[in-house]
């Protein structure tokens, strides 16, 4: 299972402000901190359940949000996380986005679009590659087809376009036997 | 309550309602083979599926197919107008229900969808999913042969693409039973002007059909139906 446990558990005892959240600044720990648990810290930003956001959200390291979210969220290389309590009303665009709270909106993803047990996803969602667990609720449309790849990925969605010409070869045998 | 606590308690209330996921039983189908050759024709399918969204099918037909798949579950809306009263409505929902432009669609998972709406919905649904297909689209849906039991518990049935040639059905609550079986000649009706391609009645009192729309002629409207 991924790392449930740190994605929501708070990086730091107060509840992060809004504009803390939205410049997304590493909370400074203590020395005593264990290195594992530091980096954690580091690495994730939490915006706790009480904190509302109307605007833009851009990040260059991983996020999870508790809170509410109206606008845009923008995390191009790093991960998202809806945590349970998280309300998002935007388009969203990250590396990866995992849900568990509720998402209004279309979500695009470099790598992977993770709908968990009980995560709501109202809108479109573009990602390589999309899990929905079987509790999870989503309306909207999935494309999994690579638009605006980067050069590195291109050669992959070929790979998969070749892929998907196989298996739609394989297909019209297995028909035409019936 | 710790929340990994929450999340566990969470997850078996979710198992516990539904009928062993990992247990429930593998049907054969001989139509969704035919289906997805159906699709196999264009470069990136628009699929529509009626159905509760299911990982494993959005993963089998937008990852192995590269389909681009719409999903819109229409048990949930059922379910609402069976709990709120509001049954003599559906049938004015269903007609505004899907947003999705005339010919737009390649291919429309059904699946047994039909089993749960009476004559007077079944009617306008199928002229939305007839309106939404292109031509040269195809159409699957499953249709029961036997008639409901009293008495038995109201469920419906989440079909999970095994592989081409098998579904496993996974059973959920519903908020109202399987209606009077459709006959074949009202099923021929409902859907006209789509033309029946593929039609196979099951051990398992399911009647599996594949529709397709008339292919367009070059500088015309589809082409009439053969019989």
């Amino acid at each position: 299972m991924w790392k449930r446990d740190e994605a929501v558990r708070p990086t730091s005892g107060q509840p992060a402000t809004p504009a803390a959240a939205a410049s997304t600044q590493p909370v400074p720990t203590p020395a005593a901190v264990q290195p594992d648990v530091r980096r954690i810290e580091r690495d994730i930003v939490n915006i706790g359940k009480s904190v509302v956001i109307k605007g833009e959200l851009n990040g260059s390291e991983d996020l999870t949000i508790e809170g509410h979210v109206e606008g845009r969220i923008e995390l191009k290389d790093h991960v998202l996380t809806i945590g349970p309590n998280g309300k998002i009303k935007a388009q969203v665009f990250a590396k990866a986005v995992i849900v568990l709270g509720e998402v209004n909106g279309n979500v695009t993803a470099s790598e992977k679009v993770d709908i968990r047990d009980g995560g709501s996803v109202d809108g479109d969602i573009i990602s390589p590659r999309v899990a929905i667990a079987e509790g999870a609720h989503f309306r909207g449309s999935v494309d999994m087809q690579r638009k605006g790849a980067q050069p590195g990925q291109q050669k992959a969605a070929s790979s998969s376009q070749a892929e998907k010409a196989q298996a739609s070869a394989s297909a019209q045998p297995q028909a035409a036997a019936h | 309550m710790a929340l990994s606590d929450l999340f566990s308690r969470r997850r078996k209330e979710h198992a516990e309602s539904e009928v062993g996921a990992s247990d429930a039983p593998v049907h054969p189908t001989k139509v969704l083979a035919r289906f997805i050759a159906g699709l196999s024709s264009r470069s990136q399918p628009v699929l529509l599926d009626l159905g509760p969204v299911v990982g494993t099918n959005v993963s089998f037909f937008g990852e192995q197919l590269g389909c681009k798949i719409i999903v819109e579950d229409l048990s949930k809306d059922i379910d609402r107008h069976v709990r709120d009263g509001l049954l003599d409505q559906l049938p004015a929902f269903l007609m505004k229900r899907f947003p999705q432009e005339s010919a737009s669609i390649d291919g429309i998972l059904c699946w047994d969808v039909f089993d749960y709406i009476e004559k007077k919905s079944a009617k306008p649904l199928a002229e939305q999913l007839i309106r939404m297909l292109r031509p040269d689209g195809v159409l699957l849906a499953f249709f029961g042969t036997a008639q409901p039991q009293p008495g038995s518990r109201p469920e419906y049935t989440r079909h999970v693409v095994v592989d081409k040639a098998n579904l496993q059905h996974r059973l959920y609550a519903a908020a109202r039973p399987k209606q009077r079986p459709l006959p074949n000649r009202d099923i021929q009706l409902l859907f006209e002007p789509l033309r029946i391609v593929e039609q196979f009645l099951l051990k398992t009192n399911l009647r599996e059909v594949l529709f397709r729309k008339a292919p367009e002629t070059p500088g015309g409207p589809p082409v009439a139906p053969s019989a």
